[in-house]
């Protein structure tokens, strides 16, 4: 029997893609379907932690449920608070680390390395500078004399969030800076030349040249920073656990807590598919613009 | 309109890495100089400083009389065609070439006027909408070239525009350059180490080697009176012919032959002789002098044979000549004659020209 080169190829291709398409099938789509079953149960203390089918329950309690709301907004404030901070300044960061000046290299390196410190360890350390006690941001405060009292940081709502948005900022700022990094170091200097030559600013270079032309790499950041920190959980769970009175809990959080402290596997089922599902939505939404805008620059279809 | 003076240019980079060691010239309106020679010679290095891209280290740029050493690229009023073309990738053709104007303020109504009346020029019409990924090398360079034109500069400013193309392209786009320019009554300074394009296209060419100005005129006088042994073998190919000969009495020894050294020298112990291949012809029973040699090596260039010949009582000088392909010869031994007043004579030591004509150079 003869086959032409296309069917080969194609039959070739389906089984590089197979070993992949089993790992994924395994680790993602096989928990994923497993919950969305395990949602349709009511299975915690009250049934004596046997599954009783309870069809879309969970869900319509969802609804009802203040607490899952409030964790939902936690996580959003968290989430773009993060998202743009860490932008701004991770822009900024790249822009130096691009110019050519002496020890660059070795400031890249030590750059990168508060997001390569685990989180768990940062987590311990930002607690202790937030300490109302013994904490160095109060004791430098009160030194220069802007504040009388110490703050309890991580004892009130709004300061809480605060403390939890800066040490995560701190943690991965220097992600986000070398992965724009990258992309500016792909941006041939012909072209600022040329922009300056027609009369162009370095705000004017920045806004016509850098901005567009780093766009791509900017919704990966975006895109890899917002799964991350609406899924954020360590960070918060060891600096305040979701406190005080669940001003930092995150969807994460709250998700833990259900099942692991409430033994609630029913409704924790129910709230990692929702969670799940609102990711995927933002995911596809920010793939679909990025492959708009390759489009764009590229002009290639 | 303007007029591009450079005098004593010097950009030191370190004291190792001097690009351009002191370099004046002049370009007027309409004048199409070409800054010629090898690589790294410092060529665009000049082109940057005049563009403001780079700061010289010492002297001065003025245009059209006003000093503009210390003004930024965008005050001066110039456009320049980069090797890479420099096009911005995620705009159309027509803002690539509008971006220039835009930033200058250019009324929108007069931004469409220019380029409209540009890519008809260029035959850019049907691709405006498109972005630079989507055109040939052919069309990005077109672009680039519209891109400057539409900006109607004081200075144009182009470093090596063609060497992206392939040959066939580049002759087409050769030939219209030149067109393009001699409609532009603007001093254009243009980059290159390829002679045949400082040939053909310039009014003035300027060879440059380690940064230093080696000779300025017009390109046929460049050829013919090469002011150094550098310009001599840098210019026209087949290179030409540099041997260094000894002396006696009047006469500069090659071989068996004994060339009589022009008129008014006092004769050196050595003496180089240079002459192109393109003037080395077979002698005529008429001819007085020539000389006897052995072809090691023939070449065939299609309209023309080149032969290496080692010369009798010289063997280890090797003389080429280009010789038309339907002239018979034969290899064991040809003679050749070099006409007298084609045969060029520079210093052993400092490679200077030593004809006389070269002290007062002609523009
Ligand atoms: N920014 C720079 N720093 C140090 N050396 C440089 C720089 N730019 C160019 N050079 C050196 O100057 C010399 C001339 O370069 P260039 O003007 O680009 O030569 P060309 O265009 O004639 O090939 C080269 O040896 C190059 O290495
Ligand atoms: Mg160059």
């Amino acid at each position: 029997m003869t086959t032409t080169i296309r069917e080969r190829e194609r039959r070739t291709g389906w089984m590089l893609i197979i070993p992949a398409m089993l790992v994924l099938a395994f680790v993602y789509a096989y928990p994923i379907a497993r919950s969305f079953w395990l949602s349709l149960f009511t299975e915690n203390l009250g049934t004596q932690l046997q599954p009783v089918f309870s069809g879309l329950n969970n869900y319509g309690r969802m609804i009802q449920d203040g607490r899952f709301w409030q964790t939902i907004a936690n996580t959003m404030v968290f989430t773009i608070s993060t998202l743009v901070l860490e932008l701004i300044l991770g822009m900024g960061i790249a822009l130096v680390l691009n110019q050519a000046f002496k020890g660059r290299g070795a400031v890249r390196t030590i750059a990168i390395i508060p997001w390569a410190l685990p989180t768990a360890l940062i987590a311990t350390t930002w607690a202790w500078i937030f300490n109302d006690q013994f904490g160095v941001v109060n004791d430098i405060l009160l030194r220069l004399g802007i504040i009388d009292t110490g703050i309890n940081w991580l004892g009130n709502p709004a300061p809480a969030m605060l403390s939890v948005i800066i040490a995560d900022v701190w943690k991965t700022t220097s992600f986000v800076a070398i992965l724009l990094l990258a992309g500016l170091q792909s941006i041939s200097n012909d072209l600022y030349e040329a922009h300056s030559i027609d009369g162009a600013s370095p705000w004017q270079s920045f806004r016509q040249i850098t901005l567009p032309l780093l766009m791509p790499q900017i919704l990966i950041a975006s895109l890899f920073r917002f799964a991350q920190a609406f899924g954020i959980f360590d960070l918060i769970q060891v600096m305040t656990g979701g406190g005080p009175g669940g001003a930092t809990e995150t969807v994460s959080i709250y998700i833990y807590a259900t099942v692991m402290r409430y033994l609630d596997f029913g409704y924790g089922a129910a709230l990692v598919v929702v969670t799940f599902v609102l990711l995927v939505a933002v995911v596809a939404l920010a793939a679909f613009f990025l492959s708009k805008l390759r489009t764009a620059t590229t002009g290639d279809a | 309109m303007a007029k591009l003076e450079l005098s004593h240019l010097n950009k030191t980079y370190s004291p190792k890495i001097i690009p351009v060691k002191d370099v004046s010239l002049d370009v007027d309106d309409g004048e199409f100089l070409t800054l010629l020679g090898p690589s790294g010679c410092g060529k665009s290095t000049i082109l940057r400083l005049i563009a403001g891209l780079e700061q010289p280290t010492r002297g001065e740029i003025r245009i059209d009389g006003k000093n503009v050493t210390q003004h930024s690229p965008g005050d001066r009023n110039i456009a320049m065609v980069f090797q890479s073309y420099a096009l911005y990738p995620h705009m159309t053709v027509y803002d690539n070439m509008a971006s220039g104007l835009k930033l200058k303020r250019v009324s929108s109504e007069e931004i469409r006027r220019r380029i409209e009346q540009v890519s008809l020029f260029l035959g850019l019409g049907n691709l405006m909408q498109r972005k630079p990924g989507q055109l040939s090398g052919g069309q990005r360079q077109r672009v680039a070239l519209g891109r400057a034109l539409v900006r109607q500069p004081d200075v144009f400013l182009l470093d090596e525009p063609l060497s992206n193309l392939d040959a066939l392209l580049r002759e087409q786009v050769r030939a219209e350059l030149k067109q393009i320019f001699e409609s532009q009554n603007t001093p254009v300074v243009y980059v290159t180490h390829d002679q045949t394009e400082a040939m053909t296209l310039s009014t003035k060419v300027a060879v440059l080697s380690n940064g230093d100005l080696q000779q300025l005129d017009p390109p046929r006088r460049i050829y013919t009176h090469p002011a150094n042994r550098f310009v001599a073998g840098f210019v026209g190919s087949p290179q030409m012919n540099l041997l260094d000969l000894k002396c006696e009495g009047k006469f500069a020894i090659l071989g068996n032959y004994k060339i009589p050294l022009p008129g008014r020298m006092t004769p050196p112990p050595e003496i180089t002789l240079g002459v192109r291949p393109e003037h080395v012809r077979l002698a005529e029973p008429s001819d007085t002098h020539t000389l006897q040699g052995k072809v090691i090596l023939k070449e065939n260039l299609g309209m023309s044979d080149l032969l290496s010949v080692k010369v009798k009582g010289a063997e280890n000088q090797t003389l080429r000549a280009l010789l038309p392909s339907d002239r018979p010869w034969s290899a064991e031994e040809v003679t050749l004659a070099l006409p007298p007043d084609l045969i060029h004579w520079f210093d052993v030591e400092t490679g200077d020209r030593l004809t006389s004509e070269n002290l007062q150079p002609v523009y």
